[in-house]
């Protein structure tokens, strides 16, 4: 018996913007529905919709029957009630749904309160049991603590907790891991597991997070455009995809486990929902396109199964049992030359010594004192060789964006040393700085952020040419947007009038106009849809391999790394915790951290999620203003909380350094007791043998 | 490439197109307009005291028999100049003492911040009257960097407050990593996006300078008879505007259509500017 039934659900927004059009679901007691879709699909407001939170300028249609009763066109009061009752919602940015001024505690309690008649004690008493639930250490003292006290992490499960409170029979769940770290997002995950066996509820799970759905859905439904256009069992969905644009959607995502060559990029962009094509809305993208999917929008229809497909060469896929390999052109990207020559006999175009940034850390308003030291880095070391792609990756607040504004800067550093193209960092003078820069560029991660508004593109791409006294400047700005894959006629055009694809290609089009021999990429690509995310990928090693460019890479996305790096470096609260060739890092872990951030990582494929073993981190990251004395991870550290007290005095005296690891050529780890094993694919089955 | 997209978003913008037209032909009738007359503005007709208008005085005499078509037109001579210099004076040190202070920090922000503070408490009217009487018989155009001198320590610092939000964008950065000298990233960079306040209060400032200078004339300071500017003949038009309406309408009447021009041009002009603005 299904809690949630939603038929043919309309949202219309003033201005003809249709934003969903026509969707329609069951949800039954204990299932998890995913629903995945590009930004702009519609996802989110088929939630609002739902829960009725949408802005009064909304016009609604169609039906949403919870247990059998309508809510759409509920009066207030009484959908009040049914809110936070019967359902639950998470948001992606938990900040937001806490009040700044009451205590967590409080603030569940309250949640309680107003639908259970309880007293203030035991309410109270109850929001501790809550956040026990969730894992939230010491409830009884967190309790007290202020939404801003919370990192990202416990937010997201204090706002589990808030919506399971009263025991709610469906929670919908908007994107609610997007903004944490793996680490973090797995902890999450296995809590909305927790929490869903407690309370047996049905959960729809928003995310644009292939990786996510396939380890939680039962069931999936995939929207374009504000329609879904294929729904099926999860197996289904990920193994036997029957509409075009799913097929292209789990081919355009890298894989952690490397499964696949090349990826394969969906052109062109997502539809304005103001102005949607005639017949089937991803016609103009679609490669099996014919001039029938123009005639008329085709309807979902039931292909057998339980599945419902929208596309009118649904059956022709399924019985030739073709895959997006097949219908989408797989990219040729020319091999790079410098890539045969060994590492060691290639140049070295950027390294760092034992590079170290402090930060003081300042307390009062009007007298500062200094009232301790963040190590925002503490002594890293890496080298880049000529044609090689090394990826910084960790969590947020781990030094990344430090170390690269430390490089870019092209300053002596606090401690350590800065080799960029052979020439030392603290030796230089000012011409010979600004001559630096033209062969060291960035490309920034929100592409929208890092072009001037007000600057028509030409003028963004010409700026690095003018500065540094190049003729001849609009040709060559032609010629750079030729080589991102724009138009030359897109010169005249302001930012905003480009997709964040777009966008993100005029900020490598910038990068690359005084031919720089190293680019450093600040996550270029994290801002991205997967499907446009493909394309920006592939555009990046392609540029690689035809100008025999070098990256530094920093990325959260362990997937994206692995398929762009040669080279992958982990940091962890300052420090290289692992560093290596990528297959060596990737396939044999050896520190602990590494393991469990690789372990972390969710598959697009349900099967191995399923029997996927997980290494879960406890605790969030320390604070960078106060490590950890010895080695920083023990705090977290799965190994260390195994070993003997003898071997535990080690981690907690002596700082490890990295060392090489004995059997490989390219791999060293940061752990007195490193040990290779391997964890993406590793399986409960595994353990058991 | 910036300059030629935004002079052909400005043509194509009908507010800035009507608002361009309607200032040269104000300009045009200040300056032209005198010459179709019958008087100049210092002839005297001493057989017509505050007649109203008609064929022979178009816009009706003063009370000494001035006729007030000419009189209006070179008070609106100078008013324009007058308004449209201070503006550009005022928004200018604005967006560049902001900016500068703003960007740069330390020790360089504290000491232009502490000059605009110097400047917001010393009573600005007092030391216009005090330097005035000095300035009799110098160049006009005291008057107006004296005007400017205390009409932008308010917008500065809202710039810098929003420079300092700027500083720490992406792209300001990267101008930075592209090896872009400072003083080029706050003029090619910070200003520009700034460009939506700055072209708000060049606007104001226009009939801020205008009617201010006409408050200042009042006290016998800045434009002194037998000279007069807009400011000065609304002024004396005001107090008899009940019985001699031409004497108050028509100097009243321009001043309007003038700052009207001016806004039309500065929201074309923001418009032009902003790129999410679909002309
Ligand atoms: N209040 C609103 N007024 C007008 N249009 C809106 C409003 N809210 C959303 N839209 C439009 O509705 C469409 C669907 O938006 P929605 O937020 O559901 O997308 P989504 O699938 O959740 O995307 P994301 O992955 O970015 O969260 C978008 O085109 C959006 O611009
Ligand atoms: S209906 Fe046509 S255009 Fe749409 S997905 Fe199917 S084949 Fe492609
Ligand atoms: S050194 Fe000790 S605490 Fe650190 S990672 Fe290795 S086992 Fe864990
Ligand atoms: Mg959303």
């Amino acid at each position: 018996m299904s809690i949630l039934e939603v038929r043919d659900l309309t949202v219309t927004f003033p201005g003809g913007i249709q934003a969903v059009r026509g969707v329609s679901y069951d949800v039954a007691q204990g299932e998890v529905l995913g629903i995945v879709g590009e930004s702009g699909s519609g996802k989110s407001v088929t939630s609002l919709a739902i829960m009725g939170l949408l802005p009064q300028n909304a016009v609604v249609s169609g039906s949403v029957k919870l247990h059998g009763q309508e809510l759409l066109g509920m009066e207030e009061g009484e959908l009040t009630r049914v809110r936070g009752k019967a359902i639950s919602m998470i948001f992606q940015d938990p900040l937001s749904a806490f009040t700044p001024v009451y205590t967590i505690g409080d603030q569940i309690a309250e949640a309680v309160r107003v639908h259970q008649k309880v007293g203030k004690d035991k309410a109270a008493k109850r929001a501790v049991e809550l956040l026990d639930l969730v894992g939230i250490p010491h409830p009884d003292v967190r309790a007290k603590a202020f939404p801003h006290e919370f990192s990202g992490g416990m937010r997201q499960r204090a706002m589990i907790a808030m919506a399971i409170a009263n025991d709610p029979d469906l929670l919908i769940c908007d994107e609610p891991t997007t903004a944490l770290d793996v680490t973090i997002q797995a902890q999450v995950l296995e809590v909305l597991k927790t929490a869903q066996a407690e309370t047996g509820a049905g959960i729809v799970m928003i995310t644009h997070d292939l990786g996510v759905i396939a380890g939680m859905a039962d069931r999936v439904l995939v929207m374009y455009a504000g329609r879904p256009v294929e729904q099926g069992v999860v197996d289904d969905i990920y193994y036997r995809p029957r509409m075009p644009y799913t097929m292209g959607l789990l081919a355009s995502i890298p894989r952690v486990d490397g499964e696949q060559d090349t990826l394969v990029p969906i052109e062109g962009n997502p539809p304005s929902p103001a102005a949607l094509p005639p017949g089937c809305p991803f016609a103009p993208r679609c490669p099996m396109h014919i001039d029938a999917c123009d005639d008329e929008e085709p309807p979902l229809t039931q292909i057998g199964g339980g599945r419902h497909v929208a596309c009118i060469r649904s059956r022709e896929i399924e019985h030739k049992g073709m895959t997006g390999a097949d219908v989408f052109p797989v990219p040729v990207i020319p091999p790079s030359d410098v890539a045969r020559v060994p590492r060691e006999e290639r140049e070295t175009v950027l390294e760092l010594d034992s590079l170290v940034r402090h930060y003081p850390l300042m307390k009062g308003a009007v007298f500062k004192r200094r009232v301790g030291t963040v190590h925002a880095v503490d002594g890293i070391t890496f080298d880049i060789a000529e044609g090689e792609t090394l990826a910084l990756v960790g969590e947020s607040g781990c030094g990344k964006t430090t170390t690269l504004q430390q490089i870019m800067q092209l300053t002596p550093p606090q401690s350590g040393r800065v080799v960029v193209l052979g020439k030392d960092s603290s030796q230089l003078d000012k011409a010979a700085r600004k001559a630096l820069r033209g062969d060291l560029q960035i490309v920034f991660q929100d592409p929208m952020a890092a072009l001037d508004p007000r600057m028509p593109v030409g003028d963004i791409i010409a700026e690095p040419l003018r500065a540094h006294g190049r003729k001849n400047v609009s040709q060559r700005v032609a010629e750079l947007l030729t080589l991102v894959g724009l138009a030359p006629e897109h010169a005249e055009r302001y930012p905003q009038q480009f997709s964040g694809g777009q966008r993100q290609r005029i900020g490598i089009a910038r990068a690359l106009a005084l031919e720089p021999k190293l680019i450093v990429l600040d996550e270029p690509v994290s801002a991205l849809d997967v499907s446009i995310q493909a394309g920006v990928i592939n555009l990046l090693e392609e540029l690689k391999n035809q100008l025999g460019l070098s990256y530094l890479f920093v990325a959260h996305d362990l997937a994206v790394v692995r398929h762009l790096a040669d080279r992958v470096a982990v940091m962890y609260l300052g420090r290289i915790a692992e560093i290596g060739a990528v297959e060596n890092v990737y396939d044999r872990p050896a520190h602990p951290y590494t393991q469990a951030l690789l372990s972390a990582i969710p598959l697009p494929d349900p099967e191995m999620e399923r029997s996927r073993k997980r290494i879960l981190l406890e605790g969030d990251l320390p604070s960078p203003a106060d490590p950890p004395s010895g080695c920083r991870f023990r705090t977290r550290c799965p190994k260390f909380a195994r070993l003997s007290e003898a071997d535990k005095q080690r981690c907690v005296n002596e700082e490890p350094s990295v060392a090489r690891l004995a059997r490989a050529k390219d791999h060293g780890a940061a752990c007195h007791y490193a040990e290779e094993i391997e964890v993406i694919t590793a399986s409960e089955n595994q353990e058991e043998q | 490439m910036r300059s030629k997209v935004v002079l052909g978003r400005l043509l194509r913008n009908r507010q800035a197109r009507y608002g361009g037209i309607a200032l040269i032909l104000l300009i045009a009738l200040a300056y032209i307009g005198p010459y179709l007359g019958a008087y100049d503005w210092t002839d005297k007709d001493f057989l017509a005291f505050l007649s109203p208008p008609d064929a022979d005085h178009w816009w009706g005499t003063t009370s000494i028999g001035q006729d007030m078509y000419a009189v209006t037109l070179r008070g609106m001579q100078k008013s324009i100049v007058i308004g449209l210099l201070v503006a550009l004076f005022a928004t200018g040190l604005a967006a560049l003492v902001g900016a500068f202070a703003g960007y740069f920090g330390g020790w360089v922000d504290k000491v232009l911040m502490w000059g605009v503070d110097l400047l917001l408490v010393l009573p600005s009217f007092l030391i216009i009257a005090i330097i005035s009487p000095r300035l009799r018989g110098a160049s006009w155009l005291w008057f107006v960097v004296l005007l400017a001198a205390f009409a932008w320590m308010i917008t500065s610092r809202v710039v810098r407050s929003m420079t300092l939000s700027l500083r720490e964008r992406e792209y300001v950065q990267a101008a930075l990593y592209m090896g872009i000298p400072r003083w080029k990233i706050i003029l090619r960079h910070i200003v520009p996006n700034l460009s939506s306040l700055l072209i708000i209060d060049a606007t104001l400032n226009v009939s801020g300078a205008v009617i201010g200078e006409a408050a200042l004339s009042f006290f016998g300071f800045g434009i002194q008879p037998p000279d007069v500017s807009l400011g000065t003949l609304i002024a004396e038009g005001a107090r008899n505007a009940t019985g001699y309406p031409w004497l108050f309408a028509f100097p009243a009447g321009l001043l309007v259509l003038l700052v009207l021009a001016i806004n039309l041009i500065g929201d074309g002009l923001r418009d032009a500017l902003d790129p999410g603005s679909n002309t």
